[in-house]
């Protein structure tokens, strides 16, 4: 590259994201929170702390703040999403999906979603936090075949962008007595095995009855 | 807001030397002939001298004679050929058992993956906090059975250098052929196969401004290796394809242009950097040995922080260096070398590698240290991991 030319760099990101990423919005903590969500992806090792002030009459999310320790496309979907929360009430805000806060950065890279759906449980879970403690949630339902495949749709599969279940690449679930069992389409040796199996098994060993997640791969 | 590339990842690939280039050029516009016998045509004859004089060039480089060079497309071809090639030689001879350290890189480690596929058995090496392999569990783990060792030279993302000499001696007294991963040392760091009893060496023109899509193996004489790749008769019937003789003649020019001024200029960058780092930011970590080290390597650990808004942070005002976190790998999986030295997640996740190379200066290192200072110092500001502290 010579001196005298204009350096032109080639991001993999859309301009919004980079303009999230540069300067998020609503970055920090509320020490005086009502609701606190913190999730973290052990495949990428991403975190996302969301903390938010609620008004108790009309449930209408007033304050809203995040604290990212994450990749560029973590941050800038916990910015755009905490944008979108904000003035909505906590039904509404529960409603807002990953696809919608995506469209809304313009597009991320298919291998990189995984990290921005991190953001939006982030999001969830600080409202289901501030249920809990408000008494707004019902009993805790058992772990059954759906429930594990509803899970699994916030499992990324890299190669697509699209969570595990969409992908058809989970051929089986079977819950025995706590016990998950998941057999994938995918041989051990891939490139994204290793990640999508630990992804995985954080995301069903948080339920409150599962004791322990097996992942088959299938051979050949 | 600036007006040059600071290219800081001269490990993956380097920029090319312009009399490297000069050197490449007749044989790519007067004498591009395949090297023919010594009764084929001029051009052909001329073609073979010059694939002659790099390989000998190259050979004296390490100490050894031209036939036991061979050249190849670069590291990962002359890995495969080593791994698959002595297996494949050895295993009815010897027995199907292999030994290689947990921090190679890819082209040693998932082809002895690959093997053990086949039906080897792979024995991974632990190695300590500093990446240095531990030399009596090598000892015990040898059996009659072993047919190969491959221990790198140096490790590619940390820098940590092996005790090559102490290796090669166990495998000698033991009677077990040892490849090693040269990549990240060639022209760097001395390697004499006079005095280490090495079998085969990979070596790569990319890492020292040469071109790319070559390097070469280095395989004692006498060492059983079987041809891996099937096709024509060149290289002395041990590597099929066209010979890439621009290639190998670059590479020798590139070796030839490595002088040890330039290492020890270095090394300097590199002390540079590290300490600039661990005394200028609070919370960072060494990763590797702070004396067994290459001189173009420094691998530092940013804590509370990710690597891969580090890199596009410093992207984004020109520097490009290279982190262990797996947002930023092809696999998505964190460094496996920074786990293996007993670092967690989050120490590969906030891992930065500085590879320095012959367009480096001094003033590069400050200008990056100082723009990683502030933008460590924003992203440790949204982090909930910092905030804790």
């Amino acid at each position: 590259m010579l001196k005298s030319e204009v350096i032109t760099l080639k991001f993999p990101y859309t301009e919004k994201v980079l303009e999230h990423f540069r300067n998020p919005k609503n970055v920090g903590k509320l020490e005086d929170a009502d609701g606190k969500g913190l999730e973290g992806s052990p495949a990428c090792g991403d975190m996302v702390a969301v903390y938010l002030k609620v008004d108790p009459e009309t449930t209408v999310i007033e304050d809203i703040k995040f604290e990212s320790y994450g990749c560029a496309s973590n941050i800038a979907t916990a910015s755009i999403i905490t944008e979108m929360a904000k003035g909505k009430t906590i039904a509404d805000a529960k409603k807002i999906t990953w696809q919608e806060a995506t469209d809304e950065l313009g597009g991320l890279p298919p291998v990189k979603r995984h990290c921005s759906v991190l953001a939006v449980e982030g999001l969830r879970s600080a409202i289901r936090d501030y249920e809990e403690k408000h008494g707004l949630v019902s009993e805790q339902e058992p772990t059954t075949e759906e429930v594990v495949r509803s899970r699994l749709k916030h499992v990324m599969n890299p190669m697509a962008g699209l969570d595990i279940v969409r992908t058809e690449l989970v051929t089986k679930i079977e819950v025995k007595e706590g016990i998950v069992r998941v057999v994938l389409d995918l041989p051990s040796s891939h490139q994204f095995a290793n990640a999508i199996k630990e992804d995985l098994v954080e995301k069903l060993e948080a339920l409150w009855d599962v004791k322990e997640v097996k992942v088959v791969f299938t051979e050949g | 807001m600036f007006d040059k590339i600071t290219y800081l990842d001269n490990a993956a690939s380097t920029r090319l030397d312009e009399r490297v280039l000069e050197a490449m050029q007749p044989y790519f516009f007067e004498i591009y002939a395949v090297a023919t016998s010594e009764f084929g045509y001029s051009m052909g004859i001329d073609a073979k001298e010059g694939l002659m004089d790099a390989r000998g060039s190259i050979a004296s480089t390490l100490g050894a004679s031209e036939e036991e060079i061979v050249f190849t497309s670069g590291e990962t071809e002359s890995s495969n050929m080593a791994l698959k090639g002595v297996a494949a030689a050895v295993r009815k001879k010897k027995g199907s058992h292999i030994i290689v350290s947990r921090i190679e890189d890819f082209p040693v480690l998932n082809t002895a993956k690959s093997l053990e596929r086949q039906g080897y058995k792979v024995d991974y090496l632990n190695v300590d906090s500093e990446g240095i392999v531990d030399l009596e569990q090598l000892g015990s783990l040898i059996t009659k059975e072993t047919a190969l060792v491959s221990i790198q030279h140096a490790n590619q993302e940390i820098g940590t250098l092996q005790d090559i000499k102490a290796i090669a001696d166990i495998c000698n007294e033991k009677d077990v052929l040892l490849h090693t991963d040269a990549t990240h040392t060639f022209t760097r760091v001395p390697l004499d196969v006079k005095e280490i009893p090495v079998d085969l060496a990979t070596i790569s023109a990319h890492t020292i401004h040469g071109p790319r899509g070559v390097g070469a193996l280095y395989i004692r004489e006498d060492t059983p290796i079987e041809k891996w790749m099937d096709g024509g008769y060149q290289e002395s019937n041990r590597r099929a394809g066209l010979e890439n003789i621009p290639g190998a003649v670059g590479f020798a020019k590139a070796v030839e242009l490595v002088a040890p001024e330039e290492n020890r200029r270095l090394a300097q960058m590199r002390d540079h950097t590290i300490s600039k780092a661990l005394e200028d930011i609070p919370h960072v970590t060494l990763n590797g040995s702070r004396i067994n080290r290459t001189p173009q390597n420094a691998n530092l650990t940013f804590h509370y922080v990710e690597g891969e808004s580090m890199t596009l942070h410093l992207d984004m005002r020109g520097f490009a260096v290279s982190t262990g976190s797996a947002c930023f790998s092809r696999s998505l999986e964190a460094s496996h070398v920074i786990l293996s030295i007993g670092g967690d997640h989050e120490r590969a996740h906030g891992s930065l590698r500085f590879s320095f190379g012959r367009y480096n200066t001094m003033e590069d290192v400050d200008a990056v240290l100082g723009a990683l200072r502030e933008i460590v110092e924003r992203l440790r500001e949204i982090s909930p991991l910092y905030a804790k502290k």
